[in-house]
């Protein structure tokens, strides 16, 4: 069983991150799809809990959606 | 209007344009080339007595009852079989046919009962008709001699009763067993008078036998001998009408043909665009479940899910509904609501949904079925072609010459479809089936996979990349169609990341478990043997690289140029019936109806100025956000129409968390189905005969569905929801779904000349229909993509994080069966459990062996989720290391076992791989014991006493 936690939602960027590595920017398609899919409230709740965790191309999206994530 | 069969004209049309003229009885009459004197006679407004001959049925020629004569033609030709020729006179009607005639029809009376009167074919038998249409007065010989009288009546089947003495043997159900459907379980036994139709081996009954319940064969004799047991039991028909099948995406249209208010039967539409004329023991059949007696009519309330229910009036359930969603949004703000649409309601009612979310709750919190099943269907092929859809329409089959089926298995999922994908492959089409079970496609009477691909379960990517190997290392690609069609720039680097050694069929061999060999042999197939479509289903998109896999797909599509024109394409098999449909609504957090993102200002103001509210501009939470919101504290109610999430979605713990979390469920259903076991609010639903709408199949085509019948409950599902936002302030005032309709077409380009007053007049249409294609668009991306340029994208191979081990070795996956559907929660109550009672898990004899398991044994399926337990089915159809399921019974709760792993980009649950052990067991798993409990106690219901 799993909830909506940090590390549940780590999971999945990271997943995402790993699926959009062969893209030309990985980053910027990490970013995109995020933005474009996930509710605000997911992404401040990853950036909440920073970027321990996250694959690199995860991380740079993260901090491209949530300048502020620690 | 008053019944009436579907008229008959004795032969299929013949294809082409009418250029032979000849004269019929004196009637001039022009005709495509090949057409049969039978039926340009039909075509002519006469009528040539007939037997054996149906328009569904090629040419048989033995009844001899359809004889005519032709000026200048020697002796009396049989008219099914004789083809028009131009300028040939053709006389139906003479002293010498009429006496011919009625000699064959004596002889034909003389061996049948003549029990008219009490016939349950009696008014609606094509040998009564005949008799008296070839002016039958007299039989001369007696039933003294030997008869075919009196033989035994096999009722074995549920629906429908074989009773050879009223057989004429002519042939029509063997051959539509053979020709319409394709199983070849019907022959005839014997020769001469000693002929008898067989199910099967001599020993066998129709249900023992291969039949697999079509019927086919019912609809094609002319009399009694194969006949509804409903036809007996009610009485003949006395008016139609036509609407759509609820079942699978297939989209089925039938005569539901009644009498009074009581459905007698359901009989395939020879007009529709879909089926043309065919079924399955779903559709014909499995509609009991509308009256039976689990259906709950009643609203009902209770303030928490440990009290039972209590009944209560409309007025009541709705005011105590709004109320509860005004006090949780005024507590926790509009984002604790949420809504998911059905893929088996109609879209007017799913869109209501996705609007009373968008409008009423303020937010994007909507979701669909859809979500666990063809979500990535959406999101792949929207971003390699465009647009979120299939591209052709089901006709193109035939003019397939290679057709690539991966991940489904239409025999059991889509049988209507197979059905005509069997006869295109007896027609000398080629196969591959990429698969890891032996589904019944590979091999079956007259057809047989060329190329079997027996994966590894969640190596679709893998597979598919290395056929995209074989196609761009060995010089197969269609380089005109890649130029002219394709973005160049990511061709080029699509081509050379497909074409690493790495991504070769003999290096990843080992991660496919796939023969190199057989791999490219089959890539070379597709490339080059000529129109070459493709067919998916749940087996690509529930992995966690679903999306991937769909994407994989196109690229090789575009790769080959089979996009664009009849025979080729990529071709989604939804699963329900209005998958598609419930996406193109809007359904999606992240949409709105016609797949336009939410941030989109411009669409939004559309939206706005027609629902006079401002549209949040932020995607909202898919199903398992919602419910992980749920256990976190943040998601407090949902409205769920037509969807049994605890029984069909991935984790059933967590599904239970999520909801047992909430303060107001509202279960929309037929049924107190499973997800209700943990609602507050229980509100009746309506089946698909009890409504108005449309339901848009895998093909894009939006078909009518007419009310056949007055809801049991009172309301179809379209007003509970339009009184629900009543309830909340909204100010929704639609009289009929057609108003729906029209709202939709203002606001979705698509759908922008879609009508109920066109689906009237042209029986279906298939998006998108606008100015630009009026009457619809049967294959899409035929001058170009709808996006411009094809996409090609790079399909990285990325391991699913469900791995096998030491604790569990195997690999489950699971899908569905022909007789039952989805969660079973309709075919269950239906004499379909005749066939699957229970689920059963399938696996390979050497893991049987290793474990002490034989057929029959209880057995616990263990994963890292959980366990269940059930009986084992061993069959080598699994491969070793591979074991499989079904989920159509609640008592399993297949999905107890099944991960909380998804699509990487639409979180379409992993349903097709989870790591498993298999040991023999004696009795339910503790769940299923805790589960059984909660499921009795959640389903008490309290009843006021009588005054």
């Amino acid at each position: 069983m799993s909830s909506h936690t940090p590390e549940k939602l780590a999971y999945m960027a990271n997943q995402i991150a790993r699926n959009l590595a062969e893209q030309a920017d990985p980053a910027a398609a990490v970013a995109s799809h995020i933005r474009t899919f996930w509710n605000p409230a997911m992404i401040a709740a990853l950036a909440r809990a920073g970027a321990t965790g996250l694959e690199p191309a995860a991380e740079q999206a993260l901090r491209s959606l949530a300048p502020d994530a620690g | 209007m008053g019944y009436e069969p579907q008229a008959d004209l004795g032969t299929p049309a013949a294809i082409g344009a009418a250029t032979v003229t000849l004269a019929i009885d004196g009637r001039s009459i022009t005709v495509p080339p090949g057409t049969s004197v039978m039926r340009a006679a039909a075509l002519a407004g006469g009528s040539i007595p007939r037997l054996c001959a149906t328009d569904s049925l090629e040419a048989f020629g033995s009844c001899r009852l359809c004889l005519v004569e032709i000026d200048g033609m020697r002796g009396t030709p049989a008219s099914c079989t004789t083809p028009v020729a131009e300028g040939m006179a053709v006389h139906t009607q003479t002293p010498r046919l009429q006496t011919l005639r009625r000699g064959v029809m004596e002889l034909y009376i003389s061996d049948h009962p003549l029990d008219c009167l009490t016939c349950s074919a009696n008014g609606d038998c094509e040998l009564q008709e005949q008799a008296a249409a070839v002016g039958l007065r007299d039989v001369r010989y007696g039933f003294d001699g030997a008869s075919h009288l009196g033989q035994p009546v096999d009722g074995s089947n549920p629906y429908f009763d074989f009773d050879p003495s009223k057989c004429i043997a002519c042939s029509r159900c063997v051959r539509a067993c053979d020709e319409v459907q394709g199983t070849l379980a019907l022959t005839i036994q014997g020769r001469g008078f000693a002929s008898k139709v067989s199910a099967g081996l001599a020993s066998d009954d129709f249900l023992g036998s291969e039949c697999v319940s079509c019927g086919a064969c019912v609809q094609a004799c002319p009399t009694a001998t194969l006949q509804e047991k409903s036809v007996k039991e009610i009485g003949k028909p006395e008016r139609s009408v036509v609407t759509t099948c609820a079942y699978c995406g297939v989209g089925c249209t039938f005569r539901a043909e009644m009498r009074g208010e009581q459905l007698v039967r359901m009989v395939p539409w020879k007009d529709g665009k879909a089926n043309h004329g065919h079924s399955c023991v779903k559709g014909r059949f499995a509609w009991g479940y509308a009256q039976h007696q689990d259906r709950v009519l009643s609203p009902m309330i209770r303030e928490s899910i440990d009290q039972p229910w209590r009944e209560v009036s409309w007025e009541e359930a709705l005011a105590h509904t709004a109320a509860e969603l005004k006090r949780i949004a005024a507590r926790y703000g509009r984002m604790a609501l949420g809504g998911i649409t059905s893929s088996r309601c109609t879209n007017e009612e799913t869109f209501l949904v996705q609007k009373l979310v968008r409008a009423g709750f303020h937010n994007n919190n909507v979701d669909t079925c859809a979500r666990v099943c063809h979500s990535p269907t959406g999101y792949g092929l929207k971003t390699t072609f465009g647009t979120s859809a299939g591209t052709q329409d089901f006709d193109s089959v035939e003019q397939a010459d290679v057709i690539l089926v991966i991940g489904a298995n239409p025999t059991d999922g889509h049988p209507v479809f197979a059905s005509r994908m069997k006869r295109r492959l007896r027609q000398g089409a080629k196969l591959i089936v990429i698969d890891p079970r032996r589904i019944d496609l590979v091999r079956s009477p007259h057809n047989a996979a060329t190329h079997h691909l027996p994966l590894r379960p969640g190596t679709n990517v893998a597979v598919l990349t290395a056929m995209a190997h074989v196609i761009v290392t060995e010089g197969l690609a269609d380089q005109a169609f890649i130029r002219e069609r394709c973005d160049a720039d990511e061709y080029a680097h699509w081509a050379d990341f497909v074409s690493e050694t790495r991504h070769s069929p003999e290096f990843l061999a080992p991660v496919t478990g796939v023969d190199p060999a057989e791999l490219r042999a089959a890539a070379r197939l597709y490339a080059t043997g000529g129109n070459g479509a493709i067919y998916y289903g749940l087996g690509v998109t529930e992995h966690s690289q679903g999306s991937s896999t769909v994407m994989a797909i196109a690229n090789l599509a575009m790769a080959t140029g089979n996009i664009g024109r009849p025979g080729v394409g990529v071709n989604p098999l939804r699963g329900q019936n209005n998958v598609q449909g419930a996406c193109d609504m809007g359904s999606f957090p992240h949409e709105l109806s016609g797949y336009r993102h939410v941030s989109d200002a411009g669409v939004r103001a559309l939206f706005e100025g027609e629902w006079g509210v401002a549209i949040d501009p932020e995607p909202g939470l898919r199903i398992p956000n919602m419910l992980d919101a749920a256990t976190d504290g943040t998601f407090k109610a949902i409205y769920i129409q037509g969807e049994d999430i605890l029984q069909s979605d991935p984790d059933t713990r967590h599904v239970a968390a999520g909801l047992a979390a909430m303060e107001c469920v509202i279960v929309h259903d037929l049924f107190l189905n499973e997800t209700a076991n943990y609602a507050h609010v229980f509100l009746p639903g309506s089946t698909f005969l009890e409504k108005n709408g449309t339901f848009t199949n895998a093909e894009r085509r939006i078909q009518l569905v007419r009310k056949v019948m007055e809801p049991l409950n009172g309301y179809e599902d379209w007003q509970v929801t339009q009184e629900l936002a009543r309830a909340m302030g909204l100010d929704w005032n639609y009289a009929h779904p057609r108003e729906i309709m029209d709202e939709i077409a203002r606001l979705t380009p698509t759908f922008a000349g879609v009508s109920h007053a066109r689906l009237e007049a042209e029986g279906s249409l298939q998006w998108p229909v606008n100015d630009a294609a009026p009457h619809g668009t049967p294959v899409m991306h035929i001058d170009g993509f709808v996006r411009g340029k094809g996409k090609f994208v790079v399909t990285e191979y990325v391991p699913t994080d469900e791995r096998t081990g030491p604790r569990f070795p195997l690999l489950l996956t699971t899908g569905r069966i022909l007789s039952q559907y989805n969660v079973g929660a309709q075919t269950r109550r239906t004499a379909n459990v005749v066939w699957h009672e229970e689920d059963r898990l399938e696996i390979h004899p050497a893991d049987a062996e290793n474990r002490g398991i034989s057929s029959g044994d209880w057995v616990k399926l263990a994963s890292r989720s959980g366990e269940t337990t059930l009986r084992a089915l061993v069959t080598d159809r699994v491969a070793p290391g591979v074991v499989y399921t079904t989920f159509h019974h609640p008592e399993t709760q297949a999905n107890v076992v099944t991960t909380d792993y998804s699509d990487w980009a639409t979180n379409c649950p992993e349903y097709k791989v989870t790591a498993v052990q298999v040991a023999p067991s004696n009795g339910p798993s503790a769940w299923q014991q805790d589960y059984d409990a909660l499921s009795h106690r959640a389903r008490r219901i309290t009843r006021e006493p009588a005054e």
